[in-house]
């Protein structure tokens, strides 16, 4: 009955079908190879990915969780935790923008108040194709507003997050969705059954057909039958979920369950195996008692739904009844639908007949792991001089043109549909550097940021990794805040292809060894393969969430000039390299390298100055120099200047013009002082081994930028700033 | 002056309510829960923010329907103070308590964000201590809070001096560019015509503490504590 068509509709070669026949006994029936197949999946099992994973560092002092739970945790003292990951939901955003971004949010959410932890913070990672296409512009608004329709209605806002465009993301949008929540340390559960005979709880929204196969689905490419697969992605309930948070950190407060798990990717059944997998032990459900929302469901159908909105919980049998009441008062379901067992199976019941009869760990620890062959990518492609470009005649244009670029442009278009205020603890606006939230009551605060740029692993993986770390680290600098841990999620291609394997492995390595030097550990992330459409890979995309500790919330420092006579001081050193660089993409229409040479002691020496300055109180302002380089990143700063203050800066003629105006070395931060200051800065960079210059003035109401004298650009903050803000908008102003 | 927050399901801004009374302000405050008959011997009733019953059929049309409005209704008929932000502003044109009904913003998006209003009557309950004229900067963030009326209603709130708040640019001008939702006549915040009923979409609780960017929020609520 089982035959190689219906192991190819599940995903399973005919090795793992034998190996699957060898751990039962006997051939699975249908729904128990539907279980293993989600389980096996590449989305639920990482086994082209684990062997690999494990050279990330997970340990540290702060560590309470790190991977292999439904998030990470570390304590930041006074009791307290943080809880947070970052998750992809790329495949169904792509089929169903609005519902596969809003479930990509629900998601991660549950992963996070599963473990006892109120998410206070979400932020999103978006890749689209070119505004220039009706086809991305409309997946960009539907993956907008599904964010922004699930994230404001069950109330935790959406504080930050970064956007960029390319061609590779046309056919494949990734969005990447991460979530923080605070805990009590005490007060932190885990995906566990722990004791034989405790009750099984089935509680939150109703099962239905939608979402089956999703992990499957999210575990090969897309081809031409794309639009059919709108029916696995799941439909989401925000204001479920909100009863849900708020029924579940209830009871959690209250002590009354022991182990509870969220049902996303593969729903019911993995929940029903990892649980009693953790602790050793078995569960025996009848799936008739399982909520349902739609007539005559079979145990596949039950078993494999990923209907959103629900939790498995595992209590001890006197707690039932107080559990039910928790959830009634909050109009849920909460059905008791089996028991804990001590032989280690997961068996269903339906209709009085055992029809799922299988070993836990069988399902979620013994998946084949595969070590890929992978091809260098460094090695294949030997780093290709940077193609001589012709400087520009008009640089001013350049910079206007630049910050028309949808990459570069303000994000308010975007980041004013998400209530990114609610909850009363957001101390930066989004478009700073990180979000910054402070701790009620502490005087602490939290910093987050994500940050990667796909070009740079495109070309160059290792360096790549190294330096998306890097950049997430700087831009926490430059608010004040010391890095504590990363998530991160692992956007690739197909991993059976040798050369996106070596992507990832040198991706990898590269992030290793950033972490490794920041002394910052890894806590749990999430990988996603097969961004491929019609055979065609995205540019490896890692993405990194950093989160950062400021001690002193009065010390946290934004990026907009503050006042007129400030010093200009440029930490880190320009030189003359283009390459990878969005003036080259945006001017020259060339999307070629190499990546600037990246050194991970200065980058760490560069921030170590910054948050000095920053703790010690000097900075008027501090922001990172990225895409656009200088001339870029001092027009923002004016931008988000109170009193709208400009600058007048002296650049000298060692380098290119352009290369000093918008060229991309890394490792460099702008910040402003009062004068009087400037010295002690420069001092302390001197001491740190920083190079460092004072480079210009704040003040007046243009950017003002010259060479030994020579007037290079100079454009009222007016002008930039209305073509900074308009850039997105008006790509939309005719849909 | 002890402040109850009401929290329907769905309500998401009913913990910053509680945050600023309790807090900030260091008044007396307690939870109002929706389903039971009970006003705890509270001063004043804040019906909060958020997506009650998930706003899926019209923000605030279930919501009036729980029990606690009942006692909300009898509370504010005898004179007690009763404010609805946001999504508690809904809930009260829900209930009858304000005239007038809302729409979907004006560009069909939801809109988080600093705004400007004016205030337009300095002698109420909830701006005694912001003078006349006087510009606040106070956040939104709604999908529907495009203010809409007949224009008997209109004429006949703005006669009783009803509409508290307005939508104006920093300068305290009407323009089109500030009224960001469409409201009639940029109505932010209106009251009924007894005065101890207050509407308004904007957050005060959101800005309430320097540390968020701004204190502005904090004329409405020592406004109520002055009244007392």
């Amino acid at each position: 009955m089982i035959d190689p068509k219906i192991l190819n509709q599940h995903n399973i070669t005919p090795e793992e079908y034998g190996l699957i026949v060898g751990l039962i006994g006997r051939d699975p029936n249908l729904t128990e190879l539907g279980i293993f197949s989600a389980m096996w999946s590449e989305h639920c099992s990482y086994k082209s990915s684990k062997v690999h994973l494990k050279k990330l560092p997970t340990q540290g002092k702060a560590v309470v969780q790190g991977p292999g739970e439904n998030a990470g945790i570390l304590d930041i003292g006074d009791g307290q935790a943080v809880v947070f990951k970052i998750e992809s939901h790329n495949h169904p955003s792509f089929i169903e923008p609005f519902q596969g971004a809003a479930t990509g949010v629900g998601g991660i959410l549950r992963d996070i108040f599963t473990m006892g932890a109120r998410p206070i913070a979400i932020l999103d990672s978006l890749r689209f194709g070119p505004l220039t296409s009706a086809r991305n512009r409309s997946i960009m608004e539907g993956v907008v507003s599904g964010i922004s329709s699930y994230g404001n209605s069950i109330g935790v806002p959406t504080v930050g997050g970064e956007v960029a465009f390319d061609e590779c993301y046309s056919l494949n949008p990734l969005v990447n969705v991460f979530c923080l929540g605070l805990a009590e340390k005490d007060k932190i559960f885990y995906a566990r059954t722990e004791s034989v005979g405790n009750a099984v709880l089935y509680v939150g929204a109703k099962t239905g057909r939608d979402g089956i196969h999703g992990a499957s689905m999210a575990s090969q490419e897309f081809g031409e039958d794309t639009e059919q697969k709108r029916p696995n992605v799941q439909v989401g309930d925000p204001f479920k979920e909100k009863l849900l948070l708020e029924a579940c950190l209830e009871v959690m407060d209250r002590g009354l369950i022991v182990g509870i798990q969220d049902m996303g990717a593969a729903g019911l059944t993995c929940s029903t195996t990892e649980m009693p997998a953790k602790s050793g032990q078995g569960v025996d459900i009848d799936l008739d008692l399982v909520p349902q929302r739609e007539k005559g469901m079979t145990p596949y159908e039950i078993l494999l739904s990923e209907s959103q909105e629900r939790m498995l919980i595992a209590a001890r049998p006197d707690q039932v009844k107080a559990v039910r009441e928790v959830f009634a008062k909050w109009d849920l379901d909460a059905v008791e639908v089996g028991k804990v067992t001590e032989d280690g199976r997961l068996k269903c019941r339906f209709h009085g007949e055992l029809v799922v009869d299988v070993p836990v760990n069988a399902v979620v620890d013994l998946c084949p792991m595969y070590k890929r062959p992978w091809r260098s990518a460094s090695d294949a492609a030997p780093a290709a001089a940077a193609p001589i470009v012709p400087e520009p005649a008009d640089l001013g244009k350049v910079l206007l043109d630049l910050l028309d670029s949808p990459t570069i442009a303000n994000k308010r278009w975007i980041y004013r549909q998400y209530d990114h205020m609610v909850l009363v603890n957001t101390v930066l606006l989004p478009g700073a550097d990180a979000a910054v939230l402070r701790i009620k009551g502490s005087g602490k605060a939290l910093a987050m940021t994500l940050d990667g740029n796909s070009l740079h692993t495109q070309l160059a993986p290792r360096t790549g990794g190294m330096m998306a770390v890097a950049e997430a680290c700087r831009n926490l600098a430059c608010v004040g805040a010391r890095p504590i841990g990363v998530t991160n999620c692992l956007n690739f291609g197909n991993p059976e292809k040798p050369e996106v394997m070596g992507q990832f492995v040198e991706v990898i390595e590269g992030i290793s060894a950033a972490c490794r030097a920041f002394d910052i550990p890894v806590t749990g992330g999430n990988v996603s393969f097969y961004n491929d459409t019609g055979g065609v890979s995205i540019y490896p995309t890692p993405v990194l969430g950093v989160v950062g500790l400021i001690q002193d919330i009065d010390k946290a420092v934004r990026p907009g000039f503050r006042a007129e006579g400030d010093a200009l001081v440029l930490l880190g050193r320009s030189t003359n390299e283009l390459g990878a660089s969005e003036y080259l993409k945006v001017i020259h229409g060339s999307a070629a390298g190499p990546v600037p040479a990246f050194d991970l002691d200065r980058e760490k020496a560069v921030q170590e100055a910054c948050l000095r300055a920053a703790e010690a109180g000097w900075l008027g302002s501090a922001h990172d120099l990225s895409e656009g380089g200088l001339a870029v990143a001092a027009a923002e700063c004016a931008f988000h200047s109170a009193g709208g203050f400009g600058c007048a800066i002296e650049i000298g003629d060692e380098l290119r013009a352009d290369a000093a105006l918008f060229g991309e070395s890394p490792s460099r931060i702008l910040v402003t002082v009062k004068p009087e200051k400037a010295p002690a800065l420069l001092g302390l960079c001197g001491k740190l081994g920083v190079p460092a210059a004072w480079i210009g003035t704040v003040g007046g109401s243009a950017l003002h930028i010259s060479s030994r004298g020579n007037e290079l650009l100079k454009v009222p903050v007016r002008d930039a700033k209305a073509v900074w803000m308009d850039a997105i908008p008006r790509r939309f102003a005719h849909d | 002056m002890k402040f109850g927050v009401v929290v329907f399901p769905g309500s998401n801004c009913d913990a910053d309510a509680f945050h600023v009374c309790a807090d900030v302000l260091g008044q007396p405050t307690v939870w109002l829960w929706h389903k039971d008959h009970d006003l705890r011997g509270v001063d004043c009733v804040i019906l909060p923010g958020g997506f009650s019953y998930g706003d899926y059929l019209r923000a605030g049309a279930i919501a009036r329907f729980s029990p606690l409005m009942g006692e909300v209704v009898e509370f504010a008929g005898r004179g007690g103070l009763v404010l609805g932000i946001c999504n508690g502003f809904q809930v009260l044109l829900e209930l009858g308590l304000l005239p007038g009904a809302m729409l979907r913003n004006k560009h069909l998006k939801f809109l988080c964000q600093h705004v400007t209003i004016r205030v337009e009557n300095e002698r109420t309950r909830f701006s005694n201590r912001a003078g006349r004229g006087r510009v606040l900067t106070i956040p939104i963030a709604h999908f529907d809070g495009n203010y809409y009326a007949p224009p008997e209603t209109l004429a006949e709130i703005e006669r009783n001096g009803q509409v508290v708040f307005r939508y104006t640019d920093a300068e305290g001008r009407l323009t089109e560019a500030s009224n960001v939702n469409g409201s009639l006549n940029a109505i932010a915040g209106l009251m009924n015509a007894k005065g101890n009923v207050l509407g308004m979409m904007p957050h005060p609780e959101r800005a309430s503490e320097a540390l968020l960017g701004g204190t502005d929020g904090r004329f409405i609520f020592d406004s109520i504590l002055a009244g007392m």
